[in-house]
């Protein structure tokens, strides 16, 4: 285990062994216990949230803030999860637990397939094949029979009984996303730390200059598309699970993906803690706007406003200026 | 024995330009290739063709007797090869010592993240960027931006180093600085194929140079040769003070071993 | 068969006025370097300034001027609000700037007037030749799409104002050097390929009902256009638009409409895979 030159710094010490990998574990427990003390069930459901944008957020970062991407659809990801697991525990009843790593296994797949394909486009060329990626799926699925076409798929609610009934299930599903948020969390810091998120940085900074040092680009991009597909598909399958129903309009719906490009340049593009700053006060930000009567219409315009004065004035993100106000933070604190 | 880089009829055209014609030479083991010419020669082009950037219309290429042709960069790279850019392609947003990492980790060892930090660390100090291991690519002055071009490449641990231009835009402290790094180069046994126009420093650093004109191989030989070859002051007339440049140079050459 | 070349016509027809669109976004992508995803709402904006105007009285082509003037007016504005600040930052943060910015139009546009179908009724003669019969908005449509881009390229290569445009698009810097005021001249070609777009929203309202939402489709086929035509080229997005055009005459006769989306989807990332300079776009140095 001490692997290293001597005198060699924390850096590259293994990962349970720095300071961040407490920090996040830090996050996932505060998310775990806050609802539980007082059995609060409304600070529940507004952090079951927060967790499915930190974990769409988190794994967008890897495209957008590592590879450099734009990917404006990853709620396809999403979507198509939540339609796996769906379609498996209904009619062929697969357990949850098997339907959603299936789901989160196919939509990987697919999504190496399609990226081998639609990464060789660049910038706004790319920016706009994942929009179309998302729209190509929502017309396929819609007009889907096995998968209700428009209408979508019902679950029967019968099917939380296996997780001891409607109240427990409502538990299980919440702490399960959770800790996919965590899985999220660990995963985007392990391959920041890794040679391949050195590959994918490089390629976000410039991808010609990275070929040349021998970074091999196509393959790397691919399979950043497709780690990113992962456990948001999880994280689809159950949140749909949660209500037993889904249909194409909710499942592919461009906001979900929208805001979670806000959330991390809200926290911080590049970071690992950003999205879980910038999905937490996001979070917070729209209960408050939904409360209030005149802007519960303007989600979108809120959230268009804030990315709009995020990419001008603070294009860092809140993790860019607490870097820049504490460099000592850029070492702790990633 | 063959060469180890052998480059047979390559020809490269973008639309009607035809930036490099049947161009064919060899690179020796151990050797200083010198690559000169007028600008818009096709050199920088050559360069790009050796390394996978561009695709050749036409001819083939040889590293190490394994034909290359076609390949695409970052397997070129694997090979031994590595190159700087004319144009400084810095990524901006990593420190210097991350950026050297890039070539360590993807260049000829394939070397894991953790090994690679020393490699890196010792291409930075190699050309004299110790002092900058920790600043962004985006802060360094252009003098330190080309330097690092040269350690990343470095970094790479080439068995054959394409450098385009690494001396212009420098001042002359500068220049001496990085001739020497390039001498020091060679001790290790690099070989190297390198563009300049400064003649002076191309003529006392080269074994053997190369001189291209409008894609094409116009001569090729030692330093001293090539500055009275009439073809080559020739093709350089348009350009009187190069011309001089030319001459001079390989005076320097004999002083200078 | 006379159905299908009636299609194709009226396509050719249509598609002239996609490439109307689309030359607006070629010529801001071309000159400023930043893909302008406000795009969308342009065209909306354009729909909607036919049908507010002409509620109010104004005959439907008389909206054409003032769209133009008001599309340019508001394109100077989204400038300095959304574009100016990130000239010459990365890519993505444009791409940013003018995503959000889109998001606001059409969530304000939303508010006020739902997602409702609008439809402007334009009653024009049809035209008849032979067995055929053509729709006299689509005819009037094209013509007046050739006209603008006609006005377009003489000013583009004739006026003092046009070369400077074409001479910032070449090479920022060395316009620059020349004394080209080029944040002027960049802000002016922002302004009029809003205009462009707006006035192509409005031509199209008069053929097709339309939504608030419709930006976003409108959108994708202008850049289905730019990917035909080549990039940074008004006369190939003219080309590309008319391509585009006979497709969905071709298609839509075999196909139902909520494929026509996918359709031209899938042509966009073939052709860009295909041929990334463009499929009609010449092939010189
Ligand atoms: N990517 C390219 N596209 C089109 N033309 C190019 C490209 N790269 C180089 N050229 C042309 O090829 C010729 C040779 O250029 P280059 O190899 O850069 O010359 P040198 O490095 O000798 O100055 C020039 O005429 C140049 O304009
Ligand atoms: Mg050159």
């Amino acid at each position: 285990m001490r692997g290293g030159a001597p005198g060699g710094s924390a850096k590259h010490a293994a990962i349970v062994r720095r300071p961040f990998f407490w920090i996040i574990a830090l996050v996932i427990a505060a998310f775990a216990v806050a609802p539980l003390l007082g059995n609060d069930v409304e600070l529940r459901e507004s952090l079951l949230l927060a967790a499915v944008y930190i974990t769409l957020a988190s794994n967008l970062n890897i495209m957008l803030g590592y590879a450099g991407y734009v990917n404006f659809g990853s709620i396809v990801f999403f979507g198509l999860g939540g339609y796996l697991c769906i379609y498996l525990m209904g009619s062929p009843g697969w357990p949850l637990v098997a339907a959603i790593l299936v789901a989160g296994a196919g939509v990987s797949l697919l999504a190496l397939l399609f990226g081998l394909g639609i990464l060789r486009l660049r910038g706004a060329y790319f920016a706009l094949g994942t929009i179309g990626v998302n729209e190509a799926v929502q017309a396929f699925v819609s007009n889907f029979d096995p998968w209700g076409g428009s209408s979508g798929i019902y679950l029967s609610t019968e099917l939380f009984q296996a997780l001891g009934g409607p109240m427990q299930a409502l538990w299980s599903i919440y702490f399960l996303l959770v800790a996919v948020m965590g899985l999220s969390l660990y995963l985007s810091y392990a391959i920041k730390s890794s040679k391949f998120g050195l590959g994918l940085l490089a390629i976000g900074q410039n991808e010609d200059a990275a070929a040349v040092l021998g970074v091999p680009t196509a393959l790397y991009k691919a399979l950043a598309y497709s780690a990113s597909a992962f456990l948001p598909a999880i994280a689809g399958g159950l949140y749909f699970f949660k209500s037993a129903f889904i249909q194409p309009t909710d499942a592919f719906d461009l906001t979900f993906s929208t805001e979670a490009i806000v959330i991390i340049m809200l926290g911080g593009q590049g970071t690992i803690i950003g999205p879980v700053l910038g999905g937490y006060f996001y979070e917070e930000l729209r209960g408050w706007l939904l409360t209030s009567e005149t802007f519960s219409h303007f989600q979108l315009v809120v959230a268009g406003v804030l990315l709009l004065l995020i990419v001008l004035f603070l294009p860092g993100g809140l993790m860019g200026w607490l870097h820049g106000r504490w460099p000592k933070l850029r070492r702790v604190l990633e | 024995m063959t060469a180890l880089l052998e480059l047979d009829g390559l020809s490269k055209s973008f639309g009607g330009v035809r930036a490099v014609k049947g161009l064919s030479f060899a690179v020796e083991d151990g050797e200083i290739l010198g690559l000169i010419g007028p600008n818009g020669a096709g050199k920088s082009t050559l360069f790009n063709l050796i390394n996978g950037v561009f695709m050749p219309d036409s001819g083939r290429l040889r590293f190490r007797g394994l034909d290359i042709t076609g390949t695409p960069p970052h397997r070129v790279a694997k090979h031994g090869l590595a190159r700087t850019h004319q144009i400084v392609q810095p990524l901006e947003a990593m420190t210097v010592i991350e950026n050297c990492m890039v070539g360590a980790c993807f260049g000829r060892e394939n070397l894991p993240r953790a090994q690679a930090l020393d490699t890196a660390r010792e291409a930075a100090v190699f050309v004299g960027l110790e002092d900058r291991l920790e600043t962004t690519a985006a802060h360094l002055t252009i003098a330190g931006k080309k330097r690092l071009e040269l350690a990343r490449a470095l970094a790479a641990q080439p068995i054959l180093l394409l450098l385009d231009e690494v001396l212009a835009g420098l001042n002359p402290t500068e220049i001496a600085h990085m001739i020497g790094v390039i001498r020091r180069l060679r001790e290790r046994g690099i070989t190297i194929l390198m563009i300049e126009h400064l003649m002076q420093a191309i003529m006392s650093l080269s074994d053997r140079i190369v001189v291209l004109n409008s894609g094409q191989k116009l001569a090729e030989g030692a330093p001293a040769a090539i500055a009275n070859d009439p073809a080559v002051i020739e093709a350089y007339l348009g350009d009187p003070a190069l011309a001089r440049e030319l001459q001079q140079g390989s005076g320097d050459e004999r002083r200078a071993p | 068969m006379s159905g299908l070349f009636a299609s194709i016509i009226d396509g050719v027809l249509v598609g002239s006025v996609y490439g109307l669109a689309a030359m607006g976004l070629t010529l801001i992508w071309g000159v400023t370097d930043v893909v302008n995803l406000t795009h969308g709402s342009a065209i909306v904006a354009g729909m909607f300034g036919l049908y507010l105007l002409t509620s109010t009285g104004v005959p439907p082509y008389a909206t054409l001027p003032l769209i133009l003037v008001g599309g340019f007016l508001v394109g100077l504005l989204l400038y300095w609000i959304c574009v100016h600040r990130v000239i010459g930052r990365p890519p993505l943060m444009s791409l940013l700037s003018t995503f959000s910015v889109n998001l606001v139009l059409i969530g304000l546009g939303t508010a006020v007037w739902g997602t409702a179908l609008f439809n402007v009724p334009v009653a024009l003669p049809s035209v008849s030749w032979q067995r055929y019969t053509f729709p006299g908005t689509h005819i009037l449509a094209a013509v007046l799409t050739a006209a603008i881009a006609g006005c377009l390229y003489v000013f583009l290569h004739r006026t003092r104002l046009g070369k400077a445009i074409r001479a910032v698009a070449n090479n920022r810097g060395a316009a620059e050097l020349v004394g080209i005021p080029t944040t002027q001249v960049l802000s002016l070609a922002f302004g009029l390929g809003v205009a462009l777009a707006g006035v192509s929203g409005m031509l199209i309202a008069t053929l097709f009902p339309f939504t608030l939402l419709s930006g976003d489709a409108y959108q994708l086929k202008s850049f289905v256009v730019i990917v035909l035509g080549g990039l940074g080229n008004p006369t190939g997005a003219l080309l590309g638009g008319i391509a585009l055009g006979l497709v969905e005459g071709l298609s839509t006769p075999f196909m139902p409409v909520s494929w026509t989306l996918v359709i031209e989807f899938v042509l966009f990332v073939i052709v860009l895979i295909a041929y990334p300079n463009g499929l009609l776009a010449p092939r010189r140095a």
